[in-house]
């Protein structure tokens, strides 16, 4: 299936992804009306290095095969859809969050409110249509393909 | 004490549409702007900036915005405030100016004063769409007489040529000076395009030695990185004896700049400044070129072209005809407002003629002594368009050198302080986190694209023209009109005024 990847030879560590992120899934019309608003919402990919660091490089849910999030999850809110695409159906979930514990990546994480967690669906549970950090990343680091 | 100079630009944020995301702060290697924690909000420090829009381009809510600053001394038409500015300056430092880029002054753009022609009724048109229109262009020495073999076949006695598909190729710009990832990119899109990058005078980094059949390699006066290897695998050599942006003086490379790659790719020593001497020091002679130029074609088994560059200066014509003597293949020359990474301000700005002129001179100069075929002209020196390209080639050029606009195409706004060595975008610099913002994956399809986009354009004048091959352009000025040019202007260029014909 076709995945996000990330090169960290050419993530700068700029995090424009993860305001991209938090845009594509906030359901507004323009980003500049995420003013004073940021800190309300938890971007689903994280760009891990500081800014002292030589090297980033962000992450975000990687759509396992044999997804640990999925077979862990209490309530079954967590699932595989047809393509391969992890997503969470935030009515079942319990806010257990054995998920957020289990995922290797930590790539998944409580959703601001609290209650349930959150996750990349790969811009296909927002407006965007592809992925928005990939179609915004700078230098291209962010990638969006199919690999074996 | 140091006088407080005003900044020219000041930064604008427009408070409403900043969401605080830092971007900017992250991008600029001038640290202009960070977050201050006293006041919850973004702040900009503009006597720092030096206006190459990274923050601007990056910012996701077009928040930023650089404006003149409105700050100015007394009005003076004499003394305007960057003169004065100037002076304080080196009041201040007691140095030289340096600046980066090319000539930014007002002198006149001969190349916006040309005008060309197009077919009507009598000869039409070519749509070069629905009919082959041929840009390849093959550079080298071609007056060479026909000889046949004892059966009466032609004999292959043409001297090596260089092919490329369209009259562009990259200029000079060494490693060094730009970065490994500006570098790759240049490379790559070369052989994209089949054409031809050049090395500059720093070397070949051993990386790019498999991107040796576009590459020129270049000698210069300070003879950096140059071993049989690096003239063996080049597709051709080229002894650099002068630049544009400043002829008559060397080179000269912060030592902050020669990290162990450069210092590697270069031979010399790491963290110590790598000076090109102005002259070359074996060289005082039209004869004493010539040896350096069989030199060369003798380390080469004579495979390959070797081409003579020179900035445009006030004889360039009478120089001209002496390389073409020499046995150079090609001449390249650079006009005063070519390019560079580092140059004294007021050589940049005051030395040397335009390209335009020049190269009508050595044109016509090479024809009237019958040995315009024994090179080929390439020029340089603000090639803005593909409009000049096709004026250049219609005044006598066989094919232009870009670079500015090349590094355009990978992210330059000609800020002018590539002599810093703190390119926000990853060109004029060797700050590893700097250069990794050049992803050359994104910088070659970036000059893949201008090269194609200027190819399509250079055949739809042709075609309006009714010309369907570049070689016949060449030299073709009755194509040319100069507006608003004088007598003199008109008769060095060699072209009509608008509204005179044949």
């Amino acid at each position: 299936m076709k995945r996000i990847y990330v090169n960290e030879q050419w993530c700068l560590g700029c995090h424009l992804c993860e305001y991209e992120c938090i845009f594509a899934n906030s359901g507004l019309d323009e980003m500049f009306k995420l003013k004073g608003k940021t800190g309300n919402y938890i971007p689903r990919i994280k760009v891990e290095g500081d800014d002292s660091s030589l090297i980033h490089f962000a992450v975000n849910c990687r759509h396992c095969t044999n997804a640990i999030c999925v077979q862990s999850c209490i309530a079954g809110a967590l699932s595989k859809d047809e393509y391969g695409v992890v997503t969470i159906n935030k009515d079942k979930c319990v806010g257990c969050f054995t998920c957020v514990l289990v995922c290797p990546f930590g790539a998944i994480m409580p959703a601001p409110d609290g209650k349930a967690a959150q996750k990349c669906a790969l811009c296909t549970d927002n407006a965007m249509g592809e992925p928005n950090c990939v179609k915004h990343c700078p230098n291209n680091a962010i990638v969006y393909e199919e690999r074996d | 004490m140091d006088f407080y100079i005003p900044p020219e630009y000041e930064v604008v944020r427009t408070a409403d549409l900043c969401i605080g995301c830092r971007v900017c702060e992250r991008q600029c290697a001038n640290e202009v702007h960070k977050f201050d924690k006293d006041l919850g909000k973004m702040i900009a420090d503009s006597s720092k900036c030096v206006n190459c829009h990274r923050c601007v381009s990056l910012c996701p809510t077009h928040a930023l915005k650089i404006v003149k600053s409105d700050d100015t001394y007394k009005l003076n038409y004499n003394w305007s405030m960057q003169t004065m500015n100037e002076v304080y300056r080196q009041a201040n430092s007691g140095g030289v100016l340096l600046s980066s880029m090319g000539n930014p002054t007002e002198a006149p753009i001969y190349f916006n004063k040309i005008l060309v022609n197009a077919s009507q009724v009598t000869n039409p048109p070519i749509d070069p769409l629905r009919e082959p229109m041929e840009t390849v262009v093959y550079l080298g020495k071609k007056d060479v007489d026909i000889q046949r073999d004892e059966k009466g076949r032609l004999i292959d006695n043409l001297p090596p040529q260089l092919k490329l598909t369209t009259p562009i190729m990259f200029s000079a710009m060494s490693y060094g000076s730009i970065s490994y990832n500006a570098h790759e990119s240049l490379a790559r899109a070369a052989e994209e395009l089949g054409i031809y990058y050049n090395t500059g005078e720093g070397g070949l980094h051993q990386d790019f030695y498999k991107y040796g059949k576009n590459t020129i390699v270049q000698v210069a006066s300070g003879r950096f990185g140059v071993h049989e290897q690096y003239l063996k695998t080049a597709a051709a050599i080229e002894i650099k004896m002068g630049q544009g942006a400043k002829p008559g003086i060397g080179g000269h490379l912060p030592g902050m700049k020669i990290s162990d790659d450069v210092s590697k790719t270069r031979m010399i020593p790491k963290g110590v400044d790598a000076i090109s001497p102005a002259p070359h020091h074996d060289i005082y002679s039209i004869e004493d070129l010539r040896q350096l130029i069989f030199s060369l074609k003798e380390a080469t088994a004579y495979k390959k072209p070797v081409i003579v560059k020179v900035a445009a200066v006030h004889n360039v014509a009478a120089i001209a005809s002496g390389i073409a003597r020499s046995g150079a293949d090609i001449i390249a020359i650079d006009g005063y407002r070519g390019g560079t990474g580092a140059a004294p301000t007021r050589i940049r700005d005051n030395v040397g003629i335009p390209i335009e002129l020049a190269l009508a001179q050595v044109d016509e100069r090479l024809r009237q002594e019958g040995i315009r075929d024994s090179v080929s002209i390439v020029v340089g020196g603000s090639i803005h368009s593909s409009s000049d390209v096709v004026k250049a080639i219609a005044l006598g050029a066989d094919a232009c050198y870009i670079a500015t606009a090349a590094v355009m195409a990978l992210g330059c706004h000609l800020c002018r302080s590539c002599h810093i060595g703190k390119c926000n975008w990853g060109i004029a610099t060797q700050r590893p986190d700097l250069v990794k913002r050049l992803n050359p994956d994104v910088g070659s399809k970036r000059l893949v694209n201008l090269v194609h986009a200027w190819t399509h354009e250079i055949q739809e004048m042709m075609g309006g023209m009714g010309i369907n091959s570049i070689e016949a352009l060449r030299g073709n000025r009755l194509m040319l009109r100069g507006v608003g040019l004088n007598e003199t202007e008109l008769k060095i260029l060699g072209i009509h005024h608008a509204g005179e014909s044949m």
